[in-house]
């Protein structure tokens, strides 16, 4: 199991390496960076929702609240990026610990309705406060730069991005492997026996949500970064809601699941722009039709069914 | 002072009965199969629309209006049909995603037939507005409150009057057990996504002539419906009336007092606050589990 676990990294680690050099324009270079800036995201979400048995509905929120500590504070307050990035996690972090503690002292998926409810919150917030974030329109965001080396072609970004996927792929196979990864799928196996054992679950419940919304606002930073501008539809619920998809659409409690998830969700808008005002349509029949078929995800369904034979 | 106050309760009364009802979608919902139903939002959309098409179609206002309440209950039938009968005891998250799947394609497919625009419907009787102790009511929003009303009424005697009804009640307190009593508990899911989708549809065009529809209204209207059902309880169908009342006077006070920039967060704050502090909320009942 364990070696198998990071065959599935080396093979990643190779794609990454080699994809740069085949892509044929830098459309699809843009279109990679994405993908693996948002599968960093599922992959901390698939955490909470894989792990934790828990949904957030809210994650864009958390993403737009790091997105914008890294416009806003560089822009009208002249903070280097690299603080304004971290101040956006920390203060992401509190907010997220703020609102998990009581919830998850609750049974039941409370933390769905409340995080909607946040991420809402967020949205609209940044969309009224126009003198600050230039309100729908959305407002630009300086360059990333550390130590005299900024940060500006699409190959350097790729590189920076890959890294960070692979990095956290690594991080999150060991963290499953932990005592803490331990404890968080005894909980989503049975919560009353874990506690049993002696697991505090409302800790590691809360300590699984900080850490992912907290992945989500580092990731919402780099966005900003990356994209140099920064739009309230980062923060939508329609995002949320998207970002649940990738993970569940991949597989929960799978990591590769979650890169794959994030993957094809990232492509498949740009599939469905040839359907021209059909996208919508077609972008909820195909998350019907996947989660009707194939309820526990792609890797999991196929896992299983090739597993087996090894 | 008077006058406004009571304005603002007017204008919240007549909104928090489409919430009313879209909450009591989602309880009826919830409580034969629980799901909840993110489409929900959807069906109100619905309701608007269809209403403004086929009145522009031609059709007369009642012939206009049945139909619009028909087409989306057969929607949903088809939505419980096609997409949740087939997975029935999937996880929470994949119900969620397939009704949030469900909600875009009905998005989508309006957008594609009846445009982006954003319509009207004249108001049922005229557009005379009635004085009140200074404050100014619309016809329609009798209107809204009345048929509210009296859904609220029809209801209360469906389910503790016919049979039908109490079989619904039946399942909805142990599915199990309703089965063991020979009730058909896919006939009950089958009618609450019917009685949903009519009673979103309903509240989507009653609210048209006073607050404009377009294809993507669905998402907050549904959305404050959700907040609406969970503040009165999730489940409870008396909460989700007296829930859906309250954020729409909050929503309104708060758009009158504090600011209208603000109005659309108010019900999401709320929400917040129920959750920390009375979680069952106003009429939930005490969930002890078995282990």
């Amino acid at each position: 199991m364990q070696k198998r676990a990071y065959f599935g990294l080396y093979i990643l680690i190779a794609v990454l390496a080699v994809l740069p050099f085949v892509l044929p324009n830098s459309f699809y270079l843009d279109l990679a960076i994405r993908m693996a800036i948002n599968a960093i995201i599922v992959l901390g979400l698939n955490l909470l929702i894989g792990f934790a048995g828990q949904i957030s509905l809210g994650h864009a929120g958390f993403l737009g609240l790091g997105a914008y500590a890294s416009a806003v504070l560089p822009t009208h307050f002249g903070w280097h990026p690299v603080l304004a990035m971290i101040a956006g996690a920390v203060a992401t972090g509190i907010l997220a610990a703020l609102v998990a503690r009581p919830i998850f002292k609750l049974k039941g998926n409370y933390l769905a309705m409340a995080t909607l409810g946040l991420g809402i919150i967020i949205n609209i917030a940044v969309r009224n406060e126009a003198q600050w974030t230039g309100g729908p329109d959305g407002m630009p965001v300086p360059a990333f730069g550390l130590a005299g080396f900024e940060l500006s072609s699409d190959k350097q970004w790729y590189w920076v991005v890959a890294a960070l996927l692979a990095v956290s792929v690594w991080a999150s196979l060991n963290l499953i492997d932990s005592p803490f990864g331990r404890a968080l799928r005894a909980l989503h196996g049975s919560e009353v026996a874990s506690r049993v054992v002696g697991v505090d679950v409302v800790r590691y419940k809360v300590a699984i949500f900080v850490m992912s919304a907290v992945f989500a606002s580092l990731m919402g930073s780099v966005t900003a970064h990356y994209v140099g501008f920064v739009t309230p539809n980062l923060a939508d619920f329609f995002h949320s809601i998207e970002l649940v998809t990738m993970v569940v659409i991949g597989g929960m409690a799978s990591v590769y699941g979650s890169v794959i998830g994030a993957v094809l969700l990232t492509a498949l808008p740009q599939a469905l722009a040839t359907f021209e005002g059909w996208e919508t349509v077609a972008f909820g029949a195909i998350l019907m039709i996947c989660m009707i078929f194939l309820p526990k995800g792609l890797v999991p369904t196929l896992a299983s069914k090739f597993g087996k034979a090894e | 002072m008077l006058a406004q106050l009571l304005q603002f309760l007017f204008s919240g009364l007549t909104v928090g009965a489409t919430y009313a009802l879209a909450a009591l979608g989602f309880t009826l919902i919830y409580n034969a199969s629980n799901v909840i139903n993110f489409a929900q939002g959807e069906f109100i959309m619905l309701g608007g629309m269809l209403a403004v098409f086929f009145t522009q179609a031609g059709l007369p206002l009642p012939a206009a209006l049945a139909l619009a309440i028909l087409v989306p209950a057969v929607v949903g039938i088809l939505i419980e049909k096609l997409a949740i009968e087939p997975v029935k005891g999937a996880e929470t998250v994949t119900l969620i995603i397939i009704t949030i799947g469900a909600s875009l394609v009905i998005r989508g497919l309006v957008q594609v037939f009846l445009g982006k625009n954003t319509h009207s419907l004249p108001a049922f009787s005229g557009d005379t507005p009635i004085e009140i102790l200074g404050a100014t009511l619309m016809p329609q929003s009798l209107w809204v409150m009345g048929v509210t009303a009296i859904v609220v009424v029809v209801l209360w005697y469906f389910f503790n009057r016919t049979l039908t009804g109490k079989a619904m009640l039946a399942t909805s307190y142990n599915r199990l057990a309703a089965e063991l009593v020979g009730i058909n508990t896919n006939g009950v899911l089958f009618m609450s996504f019917a009685m949903s989708a009519a009673l979103g549809a309903l509240g989507g065009i009653l609210i048209t002539p006073i607050t404009l529809t377009s294809y993507d209204v669905g998402i907050m209207l549904g959305l404050k419906g959700f907040v609406a059902a969970v503040l009165g309880g999730l489940g409870n169908g008396l909460g989700a009336v007296v829930g859906g009342l309250l954020v729409g006077i909050l929503e309104a006070m708060g758009a009158g007092y504090l600011s209208s920039a603000y109005k659309d967060p108010i019900p999401f704050v709320l929400i917040l606050f129920i959750l920390f502090f009375m979680p069952r909320g106003l009429f939930g009942a005490k969930v002890t589990d078995r282990v």
